[in-house]
């Protein structure tokens, strides 16, 4: 297994709180609040790109690194809300990168990409070499297509995460990883090209809280581990209620569960990793501590990562 | 207590809102239960009528009102 070397991130400059949203929906500012845990979130221009986005967050991680960006040896793109059926951002952002030649994959899976292409990339490093895993998505396109739809649009925001994975040294090891998918319910949560988001947001939550406690405690029962054991859960800001029903049920205090989710909404493959970024700044892997990612998304897929401080 | 009279408590403690005399109506729609309150009411469900809801399963749908709620436990609890 690889190590987590260094995070990085990129969130665009324009605020967009809830009494703007408020007024363009038609509902309450606190109603968004009180939905979602969200105040604000960050939209990108019209003329930046997923691209432009992946290349900032790769940049902040490569320079956080201290890492050329030609000692890498893979390049991962997550991202759902390209908008070209191909190619997908991966080998664009690649090239823009200064690193044109080396393999770039795209993943374009929403809002669990960030975890699976970790617990990927976990496995290809050792034969590639360093990957630079970039999460980048552009929501604010996705939820601007009309009509207007308010319980999609209050959650989501722009922005971009990347994680650089060392086959050899880094500040936590890669520990283990469990990744299911399950497309039965790929109609509840999808993106038609040209269409607006569809979320059937009752089957996905309803779904979600019982799916991540239990891959969260399938990945630590092996290890013996409770979840009272782990230091911190990083995982994809979906939605502020969520996270604290996913808390309540694997019996941990919901602030083990790091949060941004109210200053950049849902930035879906990139949250986690924007999310790990700014943990990271603020406290950062201690040695032998675990500390536990996880995500869901559609598809469904969903997953969870254990790592420890090393 | 009858099966309904059971859901109904069960529902009581977790939204904390009046609930439609008609069991036919919608918890959803009438604004009984919304995306949160759901998993909470299914936990509680699983507690009351020690059973186990298998994923498959976890369809809104499945437990919109009273009566499918009533419907889906005479089929699945033991």
């Amino acid at each position: 297994m690889a190590f987590l070397q260094a995070f990085g991130c990129y969130v665009p400059s324009r605020v967009v709180g809830n009494a703007e949203l408020a007024t363009r929906l038609g509902c309450e500012a606190d109603w968004i609040l009180t939905m979602s845990g969200i105040v604000e979130r960050r939209y990108a221009e019209p003329s930046e790109s997923v691209i432009d986005l992946a290349e900032r967050a790769a940049h902040d991680c490569l320079n956080r690194a201290n890492v050329e960006a030609s000692k890498l040896g893979m390049v991962i793109v997550s991202s759902g809300s390209s908008p070209r059926r191909f190619p997908g951002p991966a080998a664009e952002t690649a090239a823009r990168l200064g690193v044109p030649g080396i393999p770039a994959i795209d993943v374009p899976m929403a809002s669990a990409g960030s975890l699976f292409g970790l617990a990927m990339a976990a496995h290809l490093a050792g034969v590639y070499g360093p990957i630079l895993l970039i999460a980048a998505e552009k929501m604010s396109a996705v939820v601007e297509h009309p009509p207007l739809d308010r319980n999609t649009a209050i959650l989501f925001g722009d922005g971009a995460g990347a994680c650089l994975i060392d086959p050899n040294e880094g500040p936590a090891k890669i520990v283990d990883s469990r990744l299911h998918s399950d497309g039965s319910f790929a109609e509840n949560l999808k993106l038609e090209f040209d269409q607006p988001i569809h979320m059937d947001g009752r089957t996905v939550i309803l779904q979600a809280s019982r799916k991540v406690p239990a891959v969260i405690r399938e990945l630590l029962d092996p290890h013996a581990l409770p979840a009272s054991a782990i230091d911190t859960f990083l995982m994809h800001q979906a939605n502020q209620n969520l996270i604290v029903r996913i808390a309540q049920a694997l019996e941990v205090a919901p602030e083990k569960f790091f949060s941004n989710i109210a200053r950049y909404g849902n930035t879906s493959s990139a949250s986690m990793l924007i999310a790990a970024t700014e943990w990271s700044a603020q406290s950062g892997f201690k040695r032998d501590t675990p500390v536990v990612f996880a995500g869901f998304g559609a598809g469904f897929h969903w997953g969870a990562l254990l790592v420890v401080g090393s | 207590m009858t099966t309904q009279e059971r859901i109904l408590a069960v529902i009581q403690k977790v939204a904390q809102k009046p609930i439609p005399a008609d069991p036919e109506e919608s918890l959803f729609e009438s604004g009984v239960l919304d995306s949160f309150a759901l998993p909470d009411m299914v936990s509680a469900l699983e507690q009351e009528f020690k059973m186990k809801v298998p994923d498959a399963d976890l369809n809104p749908r499945k437990f919109d009102s009273v009566a499918r709620i009533e419907n889906y436990i005479e089929v699945h609890a033991a």
